[in-house]
């Protein structure tokens, strides 16, 4: 914008020009380039406006497709039953527990990101809010249909909710699993108000630049008649403020109901205080996988590198690191408890049944191999030492790297589910109770399956809603400080 | 018959040029008024003297109802209305039902929040004089804009265009109603 203002009023008012940091402390700019506002609505909406990429098509053909198989699995199982799936006895709950638990995991990084980052002021949290609160929701969704079809017979999946059946009983509530229900369909419902309230401005920003009458009735309809006053803004920025302050004690909860599902019952390997806070950091590791696995390539196809720069994938693993590091601390200190605990059903859980492998720790323990030593230790590889490259600035500006190494996020948090859930039920305490769990191929269908329900609406939220907090980013631009002409100093200052 | 003229607009091109006049705005004693920016100037509640947003109370209500609901609701279901008894547990245990009432109150604060800040906002508006002009549609995307509705008692043709002129306002135009 014009220099000659600044010119202008450096003129008028002597010693206004603040001096930035020496060279070498500026930190990244959070838009890279000194993009204007105008610039940012013209980037972020063109994704929208341009013409639909042929990978777009692609990938929604595959989507849909997988999709199709996800409702097929479903009726097969309604009109079936649950044994098309691999749970028997003493597994009772197999892979759909497994994967209900890990994509509500995936959607907590999207909570964090869009309410913990905002009330700690972490300012490049805009550039990413949306597309992980959509990641958030359509994750949620994708764990919400585990539960309901687990139970066997889907036509009495209303009995979880406060209605009576014909007997005139309700729902017990000293039961976690009615916790758990309040608690999932609660964030699912409060992440969509969130995101919704974010999307307000946004949707006017998509209604003031249509070009077509159905785009502009419909972004104009969902917009609300929103028109950026101020005295708006004001109520806006206290709602969302509040609404962030409600997410993150939500977020936390839900994690953590979620994890009493197990840790109330009297099982070695579930029954754990430590489990609450695990899994809320767990939760969230996995999540920024999951964000990171989709923004990486999402970044390079749309050419956002400007909005989403390398800071943001730097800034990402970093707290993929620190979570990660968490959830390592975590299972030292499970394996911790289960030997200074005494117990000998602990002991054996842990140290023969997951950790035994028949090369180096079972014959040192003088055990057989677990049954699952190969899917404990995949998730320590995954969850432990994989974090630990994101030491190294090397590591996290590489995009391929990083991109690899969510992936591998993604699959260690999935087996830790999967260590949690069976290798704890599968020895139990009477041994001739003992079993191994494997899935049938249906099992595995519907999982992938919700991927192509997941990644469906994924594609359609990016053709049709911003993808990118447009309001927000324009908010942290060096242009948006009133205080300082052209607000100069704030490029390449402290964020 | 020419339509009315809701309010006169002044458009600027910078955050700090617009919170200037913002507060001279406000100096001169209008009522009717307000600024439009594309997104939330840090400052400009002061400028415009706005009070703290209400919206908390309705978040407030919200959340009490909610938990209230929770626990007045597996209370009645699970201790009055069909008592199962299970594990010799307590009928009703504030500790058990807490999980769900913590649930409801973060959902119903949730739903204050929202709805509190359409309420005070006035919104779902369908249609707005501002919304019919075509230059405003920028107030969107990276313009800032001054608009004094003509209702205001200080409001005159003259005066307050050469005021919004005197602040550096390079597109002023009247808005129909």
């Amino acid at each position: 914008m014009a220099e000659s203002l600044k010119a202008q009023l450096l003129a008028e008012h002597p010693g206004l020009e603040v001096q930035g940091p020496p060279p070498g402390l500026e930190r990244v700019p959070l838009v890279a380039n000194n993009r204007s506002p105008g610039w940012i609505s013209d980037r972020i909406a063109s994704v929208i406006e341009g013409e639909t990429p042929r990978w777009w098509k692609i990938c929604f053909g595959i989507s849909v497709t997988f999709m199709t198989l996800c409702f097929a699995m479903i009726l097969y199982l309604m009109s079936t039953g649950v044994g098309i799936w691999g749970v028997q006895h003493p597994v009772m709950w197999g892979w759909a527990i497994v994967n209900f638990v890990w994509w509500i995991g995936i959607g907590h990084a999207g909570t964090l990101i869009s309410a913990i980052l905002f009330l700690l002021r972490q300012r490049w949290r805009t550039s990413i809010n949306r597309a992980a609160e959509a990641m958030t929701i359509f994750a949620v969704m994708c764990a919400g249909i585990f539960p309901l079809i687990h139970i066997g017979r889907i036509w009495y999946g209303w009995w979880l909710f406060p209605i009576p059946n014909s007997l005139g009983i309700w729902p017990q509530f000293r039961s976690p699993l009615m916790w758990d229900v309040f608690a999932v369909s609660t964030y699912f419902t409060v992440s969509v108000l969130f995101w919704y309230m974010g999307l307000i401005p946004d949707l006017a920003v998509m209604r003031d630049r249509a070009k077509t009458k159905i785009r502009k009735f419909g972004y104009g309809l969902f917009a609300l008649g929103w028109t950026g006053s101020n005295r708006h803004w004001s109520n806006y920025e206290k709602a969302y403020l509040i609404l962030a302050g409600l997410s993150t004690p939500l977020v936390l909860s839900v994690h953590s109901i979620v994890s009493l599902d197990f840790s109330v019952s009297q099982l070695p390997g579930w029954h754990t205080t430590i489990f609450p806070p695990y899994f809320v950091a767990g939760a969230v590791y996995s999540g920024f996988g999951m964000v990171l696995t989709l923004l990486i390539p999402l970044r390079r196809l749309l050419k956002l590198e400007e909005i989403i720069t390398v800071r943001h994938v730097e800034l990402m693993c970093k707290v993929t690191l620190a979570t990660g590091s968490i959830v390592g601390y975590a299972y030292a200190m499970e394996f911790f408890i289960a030997w200074y605990s005494g117990n000998p059903y602990e002991r054996f859980l842990f140290f023969h049944n997951r950790a035994a492998d028949p090369f180096i720790f079972g014959p040192l323990m003088h055990s057989k191999p677990a049954p699952y030593w190969w899917a404990f230790w995949t998730m320590v590889t995954c969850n432990v030492v994989v974090p630990q490259f994101f030491w190294f600035k090397k590591v996290r500006t590489s995009m391929l790297f990083v991109f690899g190494l969510s992936i591998l996020v993604n699959i260690g948090m999935w087996f830790e589910r999967f260590v949690i859930v069976v290798t704890s039920l599968q020895r139990e305490f009477l041994p001739s109770n003992w079993s191994y769990y494997s899935p049938t191929v249906i099992d595995v269908l519907q999982f992938l399956g919700t991927f192509g329900l997941f990644f469906t609406f994924f594609l359609l939220f990016l053709r049709f809603v911003p993808l990118i907090a447009i309001a927000e980013v324009k908010g942290v631009t060096p242009y948006a400080d009133p205080h300082h002409p052209l607000g100069g100093a704030k490029i390449g200052e402290k964020h | 018959m020419p339509a009315k003229t809701y309010a006169v607009m002044a458009e600027f091109e910078t955050a700090a040029s617009v919170l200037h006049a913002a507060e001279k705005v406000k100096q001169a004693g209008f009522r009717d008024w307000d600024v439009f920016t594309p997104f939330p100037v840090h400052g400009m509640d002061r400028a415009m003297g706005l009070k703290n947003s209400q919206v908390g109370w309705f978040s407030f209500i919200g959340g009490c109802t909610g938990y209230t609901t929770g626990m007045l609701m597996i209370w009645f279901m699970n201790a009055v209305d069909y008592r199962i008894p299970i594990g010799g547990k307590p009928m009703f245990s504030p500790f058990a039902a807490f999980p769900p009432s913590y649930e409801l109150t973060i959902l119903f604060g949730s739903f204050g929040a929202l709805l509190g800040m359409l309420f005070l906002n006035r919104l779902p508006r369908l249609h707005h004089p501002l919304l019919k002009n075509r230059r405003f549609a920028l107030a969107t995307h990276d313009r800032f804009y001054v608009v004094i509705e003509t209702s205001d008692p200080k409001y005159s043709d003259y005066e307050t265009r050469r005021l919004l002129e005197n602040l550096g306002s390079r597109h002023i135009e009247l808005v129909e109603e």
